[in-house]
């Protein structure tokens, strides 16, 4: 039994089938659409380049022709861990021996005054984002409030489109959760160039306007004008089943390797689960797309007997005004970011390094760079600054020399 | 038959791969052990070129979202690719690598 049917669920009740398991898979999904990839949302769904079936991670049919129970528009509502037993929005009650839940978050909603307004908007759904269209469609400004990936997608987007647009930062530096201030300041600038307005150190206020929105106005009273304000400040993991079942809940559902919660027989995957990384030494809850994806698949492995460890790499990627951005790693310290190439002309890349050892690694149009970074990560192999800077020096030479030295090294 | 040339052998190392146009289609070349391989270049999840990807083993990883397919074969690995890409016969013949593209 499945709870959740986004990216981690979709993926899970796959694999569940793939690993061979023939006994009852049912998937339980409040949205109304089949598992989909949530990426496309704020990047080319949103301007309308690609359609909502792009999205989704399988054809309608393929759950009914894999025999998996695909319940759409239902909401688990209560959680007997005793009598194994979910009951659903629907009134129905169904039994498991295993669950897996994959119910990911719900945005965090700005609490400032106006915040309810018409034109007031989120993206996380198809609904939002097909909604989000629709009103940029029809409007000249808008203002993003939130400097991470998300809400710089969506910026980008509306900019694309040729509104006006705004971002607001509460903090000093764009992206500040998530990368170096350099990295930040480049973004920044991309998006300065594509005549996106980036204000940092900004706070909101409120959300002004008379029965729907016409501004959004600062702590500083400074009031931009806005048609639309789209607001991306993060998610909250979505743990109330969990809790009710007794298992341990930190930020997100505390699971193992496996993907197993603090209670035998019950599974989290993907945005709400917090687990361990052997590559970090430590545990964490990520919300990207490859976690969705292969943490569901490690899990739904487990709970059908054939258990493989999950441990990678964090990977996320971005995508604004064409360009692709890509990162690995989750570096929390570093003492030096070595750039190679130049970021002023589009390709590059950057890494972090902490006690000469690389960490975390950014890519602007450069996704073999990072791909190559994730072996040094792996590796945990000392490297050379300048040499990792040197253009003429192939990376991939430099990845096979430094793995095997490593590995020499034991 | 069609057989085209599409690159000289001493622009392609080994466990390398490189990015040609035939015909109007996009075509992946590679060496793996001295052994050339042709797929066709799109990825089947969105879109990006395989050429700019990953080479582990006779897998070719996608640049975009790290689907894998086999080299040899063009058969997808698993999540997120679903689809297949086609290969085609490829040899080497006086220092050039040729492909063999069916006409439409
Ligand atoms: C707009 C947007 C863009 C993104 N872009 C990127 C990107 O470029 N790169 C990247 O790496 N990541 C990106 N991400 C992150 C990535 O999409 C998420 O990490 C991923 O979707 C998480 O998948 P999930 O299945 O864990 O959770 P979700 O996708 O949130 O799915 C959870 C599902 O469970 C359902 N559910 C919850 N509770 C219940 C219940 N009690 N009963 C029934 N159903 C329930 C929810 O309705 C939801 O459909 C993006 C996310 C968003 C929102
Ligand atoms: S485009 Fe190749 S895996 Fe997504």
């Amino acid at each position: 039994m499945v709870v959740g049917a986004g990216q981690a669920g979709g993926r899970a009740v796959e694999a569940m089938r793939a690993a061979g398991f023939n006994g009852r898979v049912a998937l339980i999904g409040e949205e109304a659409y089949p598992p989909y990839e949530r990426p496309p949302l704020s990047k080319k769904l949103l301007t309308g380049e690609v359609e909502v079936e792009t999205t989704y991670l399988n054809p309608v049919e393929f759950y009914a022709d894999g025999d998996i129970e695909f319940m759409a528009g239902v909401r688990a509502e209560s959680l007997d861990v005793e009598a194994r037993r979910l009951g659903l929005s629907s009134g129905a009650e169904v039994v498991f021996d295993k669950l897996l839940l994959a119910t990911g978050g719900r945005v965090r909603r700005l609490a400032v005054p106006g915040a309810a307004l018409a034109g007031v908007f989120y993206v996380h759904t198809i609904d939002d984002s097909l909604a989000l269209r629709a009103a940029l469609a029809g409007a000249r400004s808008v203002v993003a409030v939130g400097g991470g990936y998300l809400g710089l997608e969506a910026a980008a987007a509306a900019r694309v489109m040729g509104l006006e647009v705004t971002v607001v930062e509460r903090e000093a530096n764009l992206l500040d959760r998530v990368a170096a201030p350099e990295i930040g300041r480049v973004v920044g600038d991309l998006h300065a160039r594509h005549g996106t307005r980036v204000m940092t150190g900004a706070d909101v206020a409120a959300i002004e306007g008379e029965g729907r929105v016409s501004g959004v106005r600062l702590a500083d009273g400074t009031v931009l004008a806005a048609d639309a304000v789209v607001v991306s400040i993060g998610i909250i993991p979505n743990t109330e089943l969990a809790e009710a079942a007794g298992c341990e809940v930190g930020d997100g559902i505390v699971v193992d390797e496996f993907g197993e919660t603090t209670v035998p027989g019950i599974y989290a995957a993907g945005d709400v689960a917090n687990h361990p990384n052997g590559f970090l030494g430590r545990t964490l809850r990520l919300e990207s797309w490859q976690n969705a994806q292969n943490q569901a698949i490690a899990a739904a492995r487990a709970m059908c007997g054939a258990p493989v460890p999950y441990n990678e790499v964090p990977w996320f990627w971005s995508d604004q005004y064409g360009v692709n951005i890509q990162l690995a790693g989750v570096p929390e310290r570093w003492d030096d970011i070595v750039f190679r190439g130049d970021p002023g002309t589009g390709a590059f890349s950057a890494f972090y390094l902490l006690e000469g050892r690389v960490v975390g690694v950014t890519g602007f149009n450069a996704a073999p760079d990072v791909r190559f970074g994730r072996k040094l990560i792996e590796a945990r192999a000392a490297v050379d600054a300048e040499t990792l800077k040197n253009p003429d020096v192939k990376l991939k030479d430099l990845v096979r020399q430094t793995v095997s030295t490593a590995a020499a090294a034991g | 038959m069609a057989w085209h040339s599409v690159a000289k052998s001493a622009d392609l190392d080994d466990d390398e791969v490189i990015g040609v146009e035939v015909d109007g289609k996009e075509i992946a070349v590679y060496k793996l052990g001295g052994v050339y391989y042709a797929t066709h270049n799109i990825c089947t999840h969105e879109y990006a070129c395989l050429s700019d990807g990953y080479i582990e083993g006779d897998r070719i990883e996608c640049p975009l979202h790290q689907g894998y397919f086999h080299i040899p074969t063009g058969k997808a690995q698993g999540a997120p690719v679903t689809e297949d890409i086609p290969t085609y016969p490829v040899k080497e013949e006086d220092g050039e690598i040729l492909v063999d593209v069916p006409d439409k």
